[in-house]
């Protein structure tokens, strides 16, 4: 039974665990959890993403979709470059009309698994943490679809806080999922209602490719998928995982501006 | 992975990080015809069409590519792979080859699959579905934009063609490619598989990828269950 986060302080990153007064690194110090900054909770492997595996949110995008009940999982992938941990913070690039977060149950693979089948799948489950899958729809392209340029931005993809060991989570398809922002709740859903379940996907990819010990499968996400801008406040909880936060920030805040890259002087 | 030892060390040591584009070969995009602009489509493609080799598909010179069974051909995809230096991030077209560290001949195996809406898992991240072979330096290779790539089965020549004229050549591949996503030391980004590339039952014994100047990866074929 733990619960286990990665986090940096004073300069050094630190395992670190939750402490009624924030977390305790495992050197004994406690900290609040404002003053470390928030790592995802391991370092994933491979990145295996749902869309579409919630009946309510494929309703909800049904208009625009081509989309037949028997499809085989829609499952993609994500560079770790994407990756982002708890309280960071998200750009929404100027140009973008709608960028929407994806609270998602993420399970993390903790044995490898070939060929496995449904009823021992979560032999192979070290334990799950929380996702924001941030989507950027302006850039949706029917090539790969979702393409990169929607689902694999740098620091869109937020995990966190914490690594609960599997044998915490007694029914992981008996999770309330809700995302808040700014305290207002906009998403509302179960774990119950995945359309593939935890087993039901693991099966499906360890039949074609090994998952190894870090592989993390974002397990897809409710309906109430709404645009968030600049300063919002995201909060995605799943009860007995964890609140994870993000703050959403537009180019001014995030800093960036267009710097020719011969400018930086670090290119030999 | 196999790798050369001389360049096992940064910038040129792999980070096991790989991207393939698609659709990077005008001819590929033209034998779509008129499909591009219908569902599910409904637009040809803008910006590049990437897609991840995971880790679980990363294999080297000698391995054996397997089949699901022994009527199901896989396509043997050259590809040149870009090996990247440093971190890339909103890299002009103009700059683009200071962040390229070398070049690495990759075999982009898939199984055919002729419906690009869905990111086909299942076709393209099986394991050992991305042997990656010789690497070469950047400034041992004089244009990257004109390298002959020719691929063998059982020692015969089946595809001849070449790195040059694609949608997006390098440089501005790396420019479209790192204006909404940073790549690191180590990551590679493959050029692209061209039109025609060959798909091979696992009856044939042996391909082998070359790409001139740089090296030549030569796999295996099998079929899984008789891999046990």
């Amino acid at each position: 039974m733990t619960r286990l986060a990665r986090v940096a302080h004073a300069g050094a990153i630190h395992t670190a665990y939750p402490h009624a007064d924030g977390v305790q690194l495992a050197d004994g110090r406690v900290l609040a959890e404002t003053a470390v900054t928030w790592l995802p909770p391991f370092e994933p492997g491979t990145i295996i993403a749902l869309g579409l595996n919630y009946a309510d949110h494929v309703k909800e995008l049904a208009r625009e979709l081509t989309l037949s009940a028997k499809d085989e999982p829609l499952v993609f992938l994500k560079g770790p470059g994407t990756l982002l941990g708890h309280r960071g913070c998200t750009r929404r690039p100027a140009d973008v009309t709608f960028m929407h977060y994806e609270c998602e149950l993420a399970v993390v693979i903790g044995r490898p698994a070939r060929k496995v089948k449904a009823a021992r799948a979560l032999d192979h489950v070290a334990g799950y943490t929380v996702c924001n899958d941030y989507a950027f729809r302006d850039y949706l392209e029917n090539w790969y679809r979702p393409n990169l340029r929607v689902k694999n931005r740098d620091g869109a993809t937020a995990l966190g806080p914490w690594l609960v060991s599997a044998d915490e989570i007694v029914d992981p398809h008996a999770l309330e999922l809700a995302t808040y922002v700014n305290g207002q709740r906009l998403q509302q859903g179960n774990t119950s209602h995945m359309i593939n379940s935890i087993p039901a996907l693991i099966e499906y990819l360890s039949d074609f490719m090994t998952l190894l010990p870090g592989d993390v499968i974002l397990t897809g996400t409710p309906d109430g998928v709404v645009n968030v801008t600049s300063g919002d406040e995201v909060v995605c909880e799943i009860a007995g995982v964890g609140r994870l936060h993000n703050t959403v920030v537009d180019d001014d805040t995030f800093r960036l501006h267009e710097h020719r890259h011969s400018d930086k002087g670090a290119v030999a | 992975m196999t790798f050369d030892a001389d360049l096992d060390f940064a910038p040129w040591r792999l980070s096991g990080v790989v991207y393939g584009t698609l659709l990077n070969d005008p001819e590929a995009l033209a034998l779509l015809g008129q499909q591009v602009n219908q569902p599910p489509y409904k637009a040809p493609p803008q910006a590049p069409v990437l897609y991840l080799k995971p880790r679980n598909t990363l294999a080297g010179e000698g391995s054996i590519v397997l089949a699901p069974n022994p009527t199901t051909p896989v396509r043997i995809g050259a590809s040149l792979g870009i090996i990247i230096g440093t971190t890339a991030c909103r890299v002009p077209e103009a700059a683009a080859l200071e962040v390229v560290a070398g070049y690495a001949v990759v075999n982009d195996v898939c199984l055919p699959h002729d419906n690009f809406y869905r990111p086909s898992l299942r076709f393209n991240a099986r394991d050992g579905f991305c042997p990656i072979g010789p690497r070469r330096r950047a400034e041992d290779v004089s244009d990257p934009d004109a390298l002959p790539v020719r691929t063998y089965v059982d020692d015969v020549l089946v595809h001849d063609t070449s790195t040059a004229g694609l949608r997006r050549p390098l440089r501005r591949l790396i420019a479209d490619v790192t204006a909404f996503m940073t790549m690191h030391a180590g990551d590679l980004l493959l050029l692209g598989v061209r039109a025609g590339a060959p798909l091979v039952l696992p009856s044939a014994s042996r391909t082998r990828v070359e790409i001139a100047g740089i090296g030549a990866l030569s796999n295996r074929l099998g079929v899984e269950e008789c891999a046990a």
